[in-house]
């Protein structure tokens, strides 16, 4: 019997889908809408000193046909009046007593701090989450991710936190900073129950070209917002390794942010050691509805793969995300191209001899146009069969017969790598490659 | 049975004859521009008689760039607008595409090319420049297809050019003979007009060239002439009865019907001889202007028709007939036709012979001969020194240029009729062929 509850650093929740603190949080009316959907649990669109909003707050990255593949906002943490979020969050907890309802806290002073953690622990919130994160406005203002890139303010006001809240305290992160395990460090020695990351990358997503503003425009101008959606998912996830790998840092449980839209992301997450994820741009294009195909397909996973709970394989994938010096430079593939598969488009060919190492060749008879893998050329690199548009047509098949196990470390301990510049034991060496001239043809 | 009611109207007989290929829409262009793959030199460009840079201007139209598409696309082929929706493209640049290969519909060429080209002809978007002049002149018999293209193209080299037009409208073909569910005759018009209107050259409308003296004084005034004509009328079959009232040749009946439209009446019962593309246009046409019954009457087996497989099946789908291995032998009536008697056909030592013990009658209204048009031999008669094939087709060498020097040809002349994109492609190369050779005597 699969069972999707958590218990994520204190805060119960009926399962692991948890919407960001973002727009869709913004009102009791859209968390009581999203529980019914079938999300576990919100954070509350975050609470202080309500500021005042611009008009025209968000912009996209559009690829091809697919619309917000990223996704910026300028828009500000809330703009109601704390009273009125607070009313609504009791409310919201009267109806659903076993759902999860965090409220996402910005302010200023110590005693902004303590005043506001009362209120909404009064007001009947499971846990904290501190915005250490918004990337533009509230940092003007010494706020947001002004505090999350600097590690010892931040535990700073990770310890106020701590020494006035009754309630669970979760630390979420900025992503604009060098090194993330310094800010999560710090949030772990403030005392933090848990952490959640990553907020939102500062970002410029176009510009106009005619007025030569930065979208979103306001008044013919522009700022830096806070990019999101599938497009950052990548970047998300090595911070999410970062900090699950850290011997410190990964004692506190981690809840994963960043371009999660369908169940695949949500378990490539759990995978790497988060055990709540946290969701905003998909439910903004989309709408709450969609945790309908993340919840049926992490059970249809976690069925196939006899789990019963997602603490079972939290965490499964962070041993084989190792450190390049660790791979084994014996292992071997080659890219195969089924020629029954193969619709000619030929993407493979030029995106190797242009893009790589010249592997591919185009058969002599032009008519067709099935080519095939020079595999002497070939380093087993994979972008043909990441450019090739026919599913499962080029496959990266395995060479080496698996006996051999040297990696870069041990040949830096056998004293075995170049060390000059013209050294024998270059990788390339005697590789081929065409002569310059070949090119003019 | 067809099942169209007579078009009495402007408004019935645009409904009868809905365009095949609808005008894109920018979300429809949006997303079908999104589903090519850039093939590495693409299928589609070498399918296509005049090399159009297909996938460039696809990528164009999706970012759009829709006046760089429209260069890309005119670039190649003058005719670029009408050729997006006459070519036969599911046998040329769509039935290339590698998505065929795949079973998943191919991109929709033709009617993007056709998007790109009207916006920028319903912009009035200059993008061609006359060259400098260079004091030649040209004249180019036939404002068809071949002729416009080469026009065009010999502004562009710096000459003078003008053409002399036996009819009162430009193109040709495209806007007389081509069905009209294909192309709409405001659309062929608005492309002549929108190429004039930037390139600058003369059509002498109602000025057909006719006698030795005319030629000569061409010959006189004229650096160089192309030969641009067409087919001429329907070939008389010399069969009982042909002169009866209610035969007509099917191009004379389409041009008819392209000119009049709703203002000419086909009776109810039509015959339609011929199994070529142009007998299945004059069916289908038959069955849009109301005939209630259509029967296609092809003397060889299905399997040996002229006629692309999908122009058989619109026949078809219009509610046509069809009769094969049968051979008019006497068209029947007082007067006016009533019928025509038909004699089986069979294979006798591989050749085709007309059974005369097994006939039978198909009553009829009306019987549209679509059995070969004559080719301008008279014309080429008083062309001095003009080598000509035993099929009356005007020969070439690579240049375009005939065995009189001074004489150059292209389309239906030399190709004894075939696509308007084969036209215009002779028309662009010709001109580049009298470049050639002026710039060199």
């Amino acid at each position: 019997m699969i069972d999707l509850s958590i218990n994520f650093g204190g805060i119960k929740a009926p399962n692991p889908f948890w919407l960001a603190s973002a727009p869709p949080t913004n009102s009791g009316y859209q968390i009581m809408k999203a529980f019914e959907a079938g999300w576990g649990g919100a954070v509350w669109k975050t609470l202080g000193v309500p500021v005042v909003n611009v008009s025209s707050r968000y912009g996209s990255v559009n690829y091809r046909n697919t619309k917000m593949m990223g996704f910026n906002n300028i828009e500000l943490i809330t703009d109601r009046p704390l009273a009125d979020n607070l009313r609504e969050i009791e409310e919201v907890k009267k109806y659903f007593p076993d759902h999860a309802v965090i409220a996402s806290l910005m302010v200023e002073s110590r005693a902004e701090w303590e005043q506001i953690i009362k209120d909404v622990e009064n007001a009947g919130a499971d846990g904290i989450e501190l915005n250490f994160g918004c990337p533009h406005g509230m940092c003007e203002r010494g706020m947001g991710s002004a505090v999350g890139q600097e590690p010892e303010v931040l535990k700073t006001i990770v310890e106020w936190v701590k020494e006035a809240a009754n309630i669970p305290v979760i630390t979420k992160l900025s992503p604009n900073i060098s090194h993330i395990t310094d800010p999560g460090l710090a949030a772990v020695q403030g005392g933090t129950d848990s952490i959640s990351l990553i907020n939102t990358i500062k970002s410029i997503v176009g510009i106009d070209l005619d007025s030569y503003a930065p979208y979103p425009i306001v008044d013919g101008k522009g700022s830096n917002g806070g990019y999101c959606g599938p497009a950052v998912k990548p970047i998300a996830m090595h911070m999410l390794k970062d900090l699950a790998q850290h011997p410190e840092i990964s004692k506190v449980p981690l809840s994963g942010i960043g371009g999660i839209e369908t169940w695949r992301d949500v378990v490539e997450f759990i995978l790497l050691g988060a055990t709540s994820v946290q969701v905003c741009t998909a439910v903004m294009h989309y709408g709450f509805g969609i945790v309908r195909e993340m919840e049926a397909g992490l059970r249809q996973f976690m069925e196939e793969k006899n789990y019963t709970t997602i603490y079972d394989f939290a965490g499964k994938a962070l041993p084989n995300v190792t450190e390049w010096k660790h791979l084994n430079l014996k292992h071997k593939v080659v890219a195969e191209i089924n020629s029954d598969k193969c619709i000619g488009c030929d993407l493979c060919y030029i995106a190797c001899d242009d893009g790589a190492h010249q592997a591919i060749a185009l058969p002599e008879d032009v008519t067709n146009r099935i080519p095939s893998i020079i595999e002497e050329n070939c380093v087993g690199c994979n972008l043909c069969s990441l450019v090739c548009p026919v599913e499962d047509c080029i496959t990266m098949v395995k060479k080496d017969d698996g006996t051999e196990h040297v990696t870069w470390h041990e040949r830096t301990l056998n004293d075995d790598v170049p060390t000059t510049f013209d050294d024998d034991r270059a990788g390339g060496k005697g590789h081929f490659v065409p002569k310059p001239s070949d090119a003019l043809k | 049975m067809a099942e169209y009611k007579r078009p009495k109207t402007k408004a019935e007989f645009d409904k009868n004859f809905k365009q095949k290929k609808p005008l894109m829409n920018d979300t429809e262009a949006y997303y079908e521009a999104s589903r090519c793959l850039f093939c590495y030199d693409a299928p589609c460009i070498q399918a296509c008689p005049t090399s159009i840079d297909i996938p460039l201007f696809i990528k164009q139209i999706h970012t759009d760039n829709i006046t760089g598409a429209s260069k890309t696309i005119f670039d190649s082929n003058w005719l670029g607008n009408a050729c997006g929706v006459v070519c036969p493209t599911g046998v040329l640049c769509e039935g290339a595409c590698v998505y065929n290969h795949q079973d998943v519909p191919p991109i929709q060429i033709g009617r993007l090319q056709n998007y790109a080209t009207n916006k920028t002809i319903d912009a009035a978007k200059i993008i061609f420049k006359v060259g400098e002049a260079n004091g030649k002149k040209i004249a180019i018999i036939g404002a068809g297809p071949a002729g416009i293209a080469c026009a065009c193209e010999a502004r562009i080299l710096g000459y003078d050019v003008d053409i002399y037009e036996s009819k009162d409208k430009p193109s040709g073909l495209t806007v007389y003979g081509i069905a009209p569910y294909k192309i709409t005759n405001e659309e062929v018009l608005k492309e002549v007009e929108y190429l004039q209107k930037q390139l600058n050259f003369n059509i002498k409308y109602n000025n057909a060239i006719n006698s030795k003296k005319e030629l000569a004084a061409l010959e006189k005034d004229y650096d160089a002439i192309f030969v641009g004509v067409g087919l001429g009328a329907t070939r008389h079959l010399g069969m009982d009865g042909e002169d009866k009232d209610g035969v007509v040749g099917a191009v004379e009946f389409i041009e008819e019907l392209r000119m009049k439209q709703h203002e000419i009446k086909v009776p109810a019962k039509v015959v339609v001889l011929g199994g070529g593309n142009t007998a299945m246009d004059a069916a289908s046409e038959a069955a849009r202007m109301g005939a209630r019954k259509i029967v296609l009457a092809y003397r060889n087996s299905k399997q040996k028709m002229g006629a692309y497989g999908f122009e058989y099946d619109l026949a078809i789908s219009a509610g046509v007939d069809s009769l094969f291995n049968v051979t008019p032998i006497v068209i029947t009536g007082n007067g006016k036709v009533e019928g025509v008697k038909f004699a089986k056909t069979e294979m006798v030592d591989g050749k085709l012979k007309a059974n005369m013990n097994n006939t039978f009658v198909v009553r009829c209204d009306m019987v549209i001969k679509a059995t070969g048009q004559a080719k301008q031999g008279h014309l080429y008669d008083m062309i001095d020194d003009l080598d000509i094939d035993n099929k009356t087709r005007i020969k070439i060498n690579d240049e375009f240029q005939t065995s009189n020097p001074k004489y150059f040809a292209g389309g239906d002349a030399i190709n004894g009729g075939a696509e308007v994109v084969n036209a215009a492609y002779d028309g662009k190369m010709a001109a580049q062929g009298i470049h050639n050779w002026l710039k060199n005597s």
